[in-house]
């Protein structure tokens, strides 16, 4: 049905652009001067026709499951949901769907059949609706754009509101999705923090996410602290910037004061290549080569090392941040005025202490920058540290010792669990919500020193 | 006198040969070297990094792009197979009666160890043959079938036969019979076509990236239909007509800050938004296009203002000068030469997408599916995610496909990658 409603408003605006193009024509034949030109009468009737139109399709597909479910739900027979809490609604609608779906299990209660059967119905009610409606947009709109046709008719001045409009409306989806992932964030943190008190979140030092499901079940008691979660996050993190960063660094000096301009020119694209190996690869390489690497040196020097070391997560994401941090110092030396540069030199100082003593000063602030925004990276970085470092949070800060981190147990909690009412899984929300907080400070500190560094020299 | 001492001492400190200078000297050129050798060894441990990836994901891909094949006569008879309804027909025991007649001296008891020699699937490819032609009951059938996973990986070497037997998953009675066959000449190792024609399965040497290829494609479609259009918008309205004022200000912060928040972030939203409030499908590829287009939305606005800011201001005159309008202008002349530009980072953008994992994860398209998805709205898996799934399986098959995997994911990286270094050399003005 929506196929069908897309296909039809597309060919409505054509018709409008068509009609209204002919019609402005016919009057300029008729020797009347017109405002716009002929294209713009159509543009303006097509617009008129697509906006509305398609609003209403997509407004119409994104409301109608929830809206129909919701109906289907509460038209369930008196009783029938008794003692059912959210976890049992969803499974009951999940099963009134895939019946509905032609996917029959066994032998459902007769109410689910009826259920599914209104379903059914439902929806194909909702797409006659829905090409009832777009068909009474279109029609307005063909006729109130076909009345509007006149010489004296600015059809320029308003196809150019229309797409002004539209063009606002294109930056405001980024301020949307923004809103999108603070309010999604919030609201499912809140209901959290209702099942744990947000001081236990904060403060507490175990984390033990696995909960009873049934009452009988032996299993722990589920506790929220995120302080272990966040310190092995620290661990990984600091691994990863204390291998990254003076490498990193020492790449950007080199190509920067002593590479040849034909050294620089291939070896500078092959760092990037590093940069665009997608992070899942990385933990492939983790898993398959680096972590059985250093258990082998560990077993040689005979130090304890446990299978999932934050040592091997924050090795392998220092390779990925190695051409990151070295494109931002690369970019923050370059930006020191020649200037400074020859005048060091014209005091007879060497490259070496060009560099040191007078670029490098001189480009700490944007350096900072980009290590911090490496730093965010590396907090927020997940699937490095989904493969490759453990799932049980603990209190240490030894990088041969196995830890886990915020995004591992983010998408270990959420991974093949659907019910939104268990705190096992709104706890990722919030958990979630702390790592967007952490990474957006970070950001938005580095972004500044970024921007307030570059218009110093401009 | 006293001049004269002062004299010496003068040329004393000025006397660039005496050992105290020329020490200095040296020491400050050690320096040059020492930073030049820390910042050459910087580099090479990076390439040696990214030598030592490339080296195991193709070392160890490479056999997954070859496997096994069994080729055997099997009679079907029609006592196992009604003639009436050949497609109910015991086809398990018609595998059994083939390795019997392949292995005349084996025992009955072990002729299910043997009929293991064979992939799972022997008995289905059976079935579609005499499904499709009915006659060939009571005749002999000559097929081709992927061995088994155990014995795919004893063909490439993997297995120490000299190794105590109990740690082994083959014994040795086992790999004496698969010795056995191929001395009989018939275990061929074709290339492995299935890994990119079959969709996901249980069993390694029938899985395939069938299903996540399209998934992938489905998604990146949808991702592209969606930011590529609104990041023009966007870009072209804050470059070219925002006013300068407080809004343009937050729109233009927000840009940047969204394009650092961590992408499982956006996997959140997506399963609180889509999944949870409009009740979307799981595991959909539309659901993770629409994600992905959240993602790639500020890249795209990023390069397409970048590219719009260096089309140079005298066309933008020229074109007002002769009584365009603005958006004219932009339409007509400006969005046209930024194009190639507006291109190459959409690419990028939509490479970064391909490679993704993370909020796909979340809203469940690391699914078990062993179809290929025929719409956007089907359960399915992208190829990232596809990578992980097999990164997890326990077989030793699956360990050689997972590289191979990775090697097909980035080799469609490059492919993106080259398109959009062919659009830059190619159309990209330098005014």
């Amino acid at each position: 049905m929506t196929g069908i409603a897309f296909a039809m408003l597309l060919t409505a605006a054509l018709a409008g652009y068509m009609l209204n193009r002919r019609a402005a024509l016919a009057l300029r034949d008729g020797g009347q001067r017109l405002h716009s030109l002929g294209m713009f009468h159509g543009l303006y009737a097509a617009l008129a026709v697509l906006v509305p139109a398609v609003i209403v399709t997509l407004l119409w597909v994104a409301l109608q499951t929830p809206v129909i479910n919701a109906l289907v739900m509460a038209g369930l027979p008196a009783g029938s949901l008794d003692g059912a809490d959210a976890g049992a609604r969803q499974l009951v609608q999940a099963e009134i769907q895939s019946i509905a779906g032609g996917r029959v299990f066994g032998t459902p209660e007769a109410w689910k059949l009826e259920a599914a059967e209104r379903l059914n119905a439902l929806h194909a009610t909702s797409g006659w609706l829905l090409l009832l409606a777009v068909a009474a947009v279109i029609a307005g709109a063909l006729l109130v754009t076909r009345r509007s046709v006149a010489a004296q008719f600015r059809a320029r001045q308003a196809v150019e509101r229309i797409i002004m409009g539209l063009l606002i409306a294109c930056s405001v989806v980024a301020i949307f999705v923004t809103v999108g992932i603070v309010l999604s964030l919030v609201f499912e943190s809140i209901r959290f923090f209702q099942m744990v008190p947000i001081t236990e979140f904060l403060f507490g030092t175990s984390w033990e996410p696995q909960i009873p499901i049934r009452a009988d079940q032996i299993a722990a008691e589920g506790a929220f602290g995120w302080i272990p979660v966040l310190l092995g996050t620290l661990v990984i993190t600091f691994v990863a910037i204390f291998i990254a960063v003076p490498v990193g660094l020492m790449s950007a000096i080199y190509l920067n004061e002593f590479a040849s301009p034909r050294f620089r020119a291939i070896a500078k694209p092959v760092l990037e290549i590093l940069a665009g190996i997608p992070t899942v690869v990385y933990g492939f390489f983790a898993i398959l080569t680096v972590a059985p690497a250093i258990r082998a040196w560990g077993a040689a020097l005979g130090i304890p090392v446990a299978p999932n070391t934050a040592l091997a997560a924050g090795g392998v994401m220092a390779i990925m941040l190695i051409p990151f941090i070295s494109s931002f110092a690369d970019d923050a030396l370059s930006a020191v005025p020649r200037s400074l540069r020859d005048g060091s030199m014209a005091l007879g100082a060497t490259r070496s202490e060009t560099v040191l003593k007078v670029l490098f000063p001189a480009a700490i602030p944007g350096i900072v920058g980009g290590v911090l925004l490496a730093i965010s990276r590396a907090i927020g970085e997940t699937m490095i540290v989904v493969m490759a470092a453990g799932l049980i949070a603990k209190m240490t800060i030894n990088p041969l010792d196995s830890v886990t981190t915020v995004t591992v147990q983010i998408v270990t909690l959420l991974i093949g669990d659907t019910a939104f009412d268990s705190p096992k899984t709104l706890a990722a929300f919030a958990l979630g919500l702390m790592l967007f907080i952490v990474t957006l400070m970070i950001n938005i500190v580095a972004l500044r020193v970024v921007r307030k560094y570059r218009e110093l020299y401009d | 006198m006293t001049d004269n001492t002062t004299n010496a001492a003068v040329t004393h400190r000025h006397d660039w040969s005496s050992d105290r200078f020329q020490g200095n000297l040296a020491r400050r050129r050690r320096g040059e070297k020492i930073l030049a050798g820390l910042g050459l060894g910087a580099i090479a441990l990076a390439f040696l990094m990214l030598a030592i990836l490339l080296w195991t994901l193709i070392s160890g891909g490479a056999q997954a792009f070859r496997q096994t094949h069994v080729a055997i006569e099997v009679p079907i008879s029609a006592e196992l197979v009604d003639p009436a309804d050949p497609s109910e027909g015991n086809y398990r025991n018609v595998v059994r009666d083939a390795m019997q007649a392949t292995f005349p001296d084996a025992e009955p008891s072990e002729l299910r160890a043997l009929s293991g020699i064979l992939s799972n699937a022997a008995q289905f490819v059976i079935r579609d043959k005499v499904v499709a032609d009915p006659s060939l009951i009571g005749q002999t059938v000559s097929i081709n079938v992927p061995a088994s996973d155990p014995y795919d990986q004893l063909q490439k070497g993997n297995v120490d036969t000299d190794s105590d037997e109990s740690t082994r998953r083959l014994n040795d009675a086992e790999i004496a019979a698969f010795q056995q066959l191929q001395d009989q000449g018939r275990i061929t190792m074709p290339v492995n076509w299935a890994l990119l024609a079959n969709a996901d399965s249980r069993f390694p040497e029938l899985a395939g990236l069938k299903g996540a290829i399209i998934g992938s494609a489905y998604a990146l479609l949808v991702c592209f239909l969606i930011s590529f259009p609104l990041g023009i918008g966007a870009a072209i309205y804050l470059e070219e007509f925002a006013p300068k004022n407080r809004l343009s200000d937050i729109i233009e912060v927000n840009i940047n800050n969204l394009a650092a928040v961590p992408s499982v972030v956006f996997g959140l939203l997506a399963l609180a938004v889509f999944l949870g409030w409009f009740g979307m499908p799981r595991s959909a590829p539309l659901v993770g296009g629409l994600t992905l287009a959240l993602m790639t939305l500020p890249t795209i606005i990023i390069a397409t203002r970048n590219a719009l800011k260096a089309v140079p201001p005298s066309i933008r005159e020229a074109a007002l000068g002769v009584g365009a309008s603005r958006q004219q202008v932009v339409f007509g002349h400006v969005l046209p030469l930024a194009m190639p530009g507006i291109l190459t980072g959409t690419i990028i953008g939509l490479a970064q997408a391909l490679g993704e994992t993370a909020p796909l994860l979340l809203i469940g398209m690391n699914a078990f599916v062993t179809a290929a998805p025929s719409t956007p709205l089907d359960a399915a898996t992208a190829l990232p995610t596809q990578i992980f799934i097999w990164a997890d399986s326990p077989e030793r098959g699956f360990v050689s496909r997972t590289s191979a995997a990775i090697l097909v994911l980035l080799g469609f990286l490059v492919m993106m990658n080259a398109v959009a270094i062919f659009l830059r050399n190619r159309f990209e003005r330098n005014w």
